[in-house]
């Protein structure tokens, strides 16, 4: 019964995968009929360039500072959503919102939110009297402030996400347990730092692996903002896939970039691997 | 004058709601921004003097009209309904199978079969859209939603098998045995017990891998160039910003009404799906 399910994911990633293997092997381009084997030439010809250099560093860089601000403020946002209030599921929804909306369509709400003329941002930091109105940022012109920018959109989608993570562990956490700390004596930052924190560890693992992921592996975020700009300085390596192979139409090449986005993912399938092992053994 | 501890207690609950309106206003700005842009002229957002947060000129409904009648907006909302239900028919129809044997197969091995085909849920489209678009041209399906039909269960099935898996092994195996033994055969128990018990866990599939195809980018701006066939994701970021025109209005328009509708029935089964992401990992 579990055959149909195993033969359709193979066919359609195990397959493609080899392809992709094969492809950054070969001269394949566009409208090419045929293809000849030419070896590591497109690795070495692509991690030579700078441009390759700069979307490797962009892509590290992305990942995991956007998920480092996601865990800390993932941790303390899922702790005031622990306790009871009014209208919380209000608030769910609203947090939620970037998680489940369309990510290509979320970021244009940002596209307009940091348009270089228009930018309500800029205008409420005119309004409270941060700025003047003649050195409004450049949000996606100028490299820093765009990198920037692309980092906290990444915070922006993938914060619900570890959040809810998060809430999942918290509330899983027998109450005796907080109950037996309090006797203790034990103040706020000790009882989470000591004891909260370490019983959720595993969760907050998933959380992170989930983020550095989904984080190392996008390129709508790039391509709505910033399309690489300026000057290739907000580029990664899966939007130079794109643009090397799709529109460039250098498939071989765009398989070979790509293709460093693998050892990654191998990373991260051991990591998961070990938790779920784990969680089976106790 | 108040006791320290009825101070401490107030200046915890303010930082409480403090925390808890920073993170909403930081979530939910931009769609209420979509939802602001949506009904203003188009004289009043490129005025510059102007406060954005007020409607200087009267709202509007003309970037609703120009969305719906002047683009192919509607076209791409039906055009991403109709590879949704498709996606969703091949997952159910592959996927329930699948974690049911899975659920039912006995000892480590299941477990394992089920962790690696979950774990090609983690593959992302960016690392296979390159053969893909190739093996795509040589089926002839350019162009076509039926590419999109095709690919989009490869990453809808890991997880679902994995969802259904789960829900699955909370249905005790004499259920089913003690239907058998009434005279059903394994796939009438399967049929009438199982089923109806995790009607629950099939909707949550449903809505789940609507919401997958929804999103998705990738694959549909790689292997569709006729805007008449784009989806609503890619549909909108690539046509309606074309060169430096922008036509915010009905940008804004486009994407409020592509994301908070889905968003809120996603809602009503988070929980379920936070339960699959979190493996084993909580007890």
């Amino acid at each position: 019964m579990i055959g149909p399910a195993v033969l359709y994911v193979v066919l359609v990633v195990g397959f493609p995968f080899v392809l992709a293997l094969y492809y950054s092997l070969s001269d394949i381009t566009v409208g090419s009929r045929s293809l000849s084997f030419v070896g590591l030439k497109n690795f070495t010809a692509v991690v030579g360039t700078s441009k390759f250099q700069t979307a490797l560093k962009n892509t590290f860089v992305f990942a995991f500072v956007s998920q480092a601000l996601v865990i800390v403020l993932a941790n303390v946002l899922a702790l005031a959503l622990l306790k009871d209030f009014r209208g919380k599921w209000l608030v769910r929804l609203l947090i939620l919102l970037p998680w489940v909306a369309p990510i290509s369509l979320g970021t244009i709400g940002w596209l307009w939110m940091l348009d270089s003329i228009y930018s309500v941002i800029n205008w409420t930091l005119e309004a409270l009297g941060l700025i003047t109105a003649d050195n409004w940022p450049m949000w996606l012109g100028i490299p820093h402030l765009a990198m920037g920018s692309v980092i906290g959109v990444h915070v922006w989608r993938l914060l619900p996400l570890a959040t809810v993570i998060l809430l999942a562990g918290l509330s899983s956490i027998p109450k005796e347990i907080h109950d037996a700390a309090a006797v203790d004596g034990a103040g706020f930052w000790r009882h989470h730092f000591q004891i909260t924190i370490p019983l959720i560890r595993p969760i907050i693992l998933v959380a992170l692996l989930f983020g550095v992921v989904f984080a190392f592996t996008d390129m709508i975020v790039i391509f709505v903002l910033t399309r690489g700009g300026p000057y290739d300085t907000t580029q990664v390596l899966a939007s130079l896939a794109f643009f090397t192979g799709i529109q460039g139409g250098d498939l071989a090449e765009g398989a070979a970039i790509a293709l460093f986005l693998f050892p990654l993912l191998l990373a991260a399938a051991i990591v998961f691997l070990r938790i779920a092992r784990r969680s089976e053994v106790t | 004058m108040a006791r320290p501890g009825t101070l401490r207690r107030v200046s915890v609950r303010g930082a409480h709601v403090g925390v808890v309106a920073a993170f909403t206003l930081f979530s939910a700005f931009p769609f209420y921004w979509m939802l602001v842009t949506t009904f203003k002229r188009t004289g009043d957002l490129l005025k510059r003097g102007n406060n954005p947060y007020l409607y200087n000129d009267p709202p509007t409904l003309e970037h609703l009209r120009v969305l719906f009648v002047d683009t192919l907006y509607g076209r791409w909302l039906l055009n991403s309904a109709f590879v949704g239900t498709a996606v969703v028919g091949i997952t159910l129809l592959l996927a329930i199978p699948a974690g049911y044997a899975l659920a039912r197969l006995a000892g480590r091995w299941g477990e394992q079969l089920g962790i690696g085909i979950f774990l090609t849920y983690l593959v992302p489209p960016t690392l296979l859209f390159i053969p893909l678009s190739r093996v795509i041209a040589h089926l002839g399906l350019q162009d076509s939603l039926w590419a999109l039909v095709l690919v989009y269960p490869s990453f809808t099935i890991p997880f679902c098998t994995w969802l259904l898996m789960g829900f699955f092994k909370a249905i005790p195996p004499d259920l089913e045995e003690a239907a058998m033994i009434d005279g059903c055969s394994r796939l009438g128990a399967f049929v009438k017990v199982v089923i109806p018990i995790s009607i629950a866990g099939v909707l949550t599939v449903v809505i789940f891998s609507f919401t997958l195809v929804m999103q998705e980018f990738v694959y549909a701006m790689t292997f569709i160039s006729t805007v008449s066939q784009y989806t609503v994701s890619v549909g909108v970021p690539t046509f309606l910003v074309h060169g430096d025109v922008y036509f915010w209005g009905s940008l804004m328009a486009g994407c409020f009404i592509a994301s908070v509708p889905i968003a809120i029935l996603y809602n009503f089964f988070v929980d379920r799906f936070i339960a699959g992401f979190t493996v084993g990992a909580i007890k």
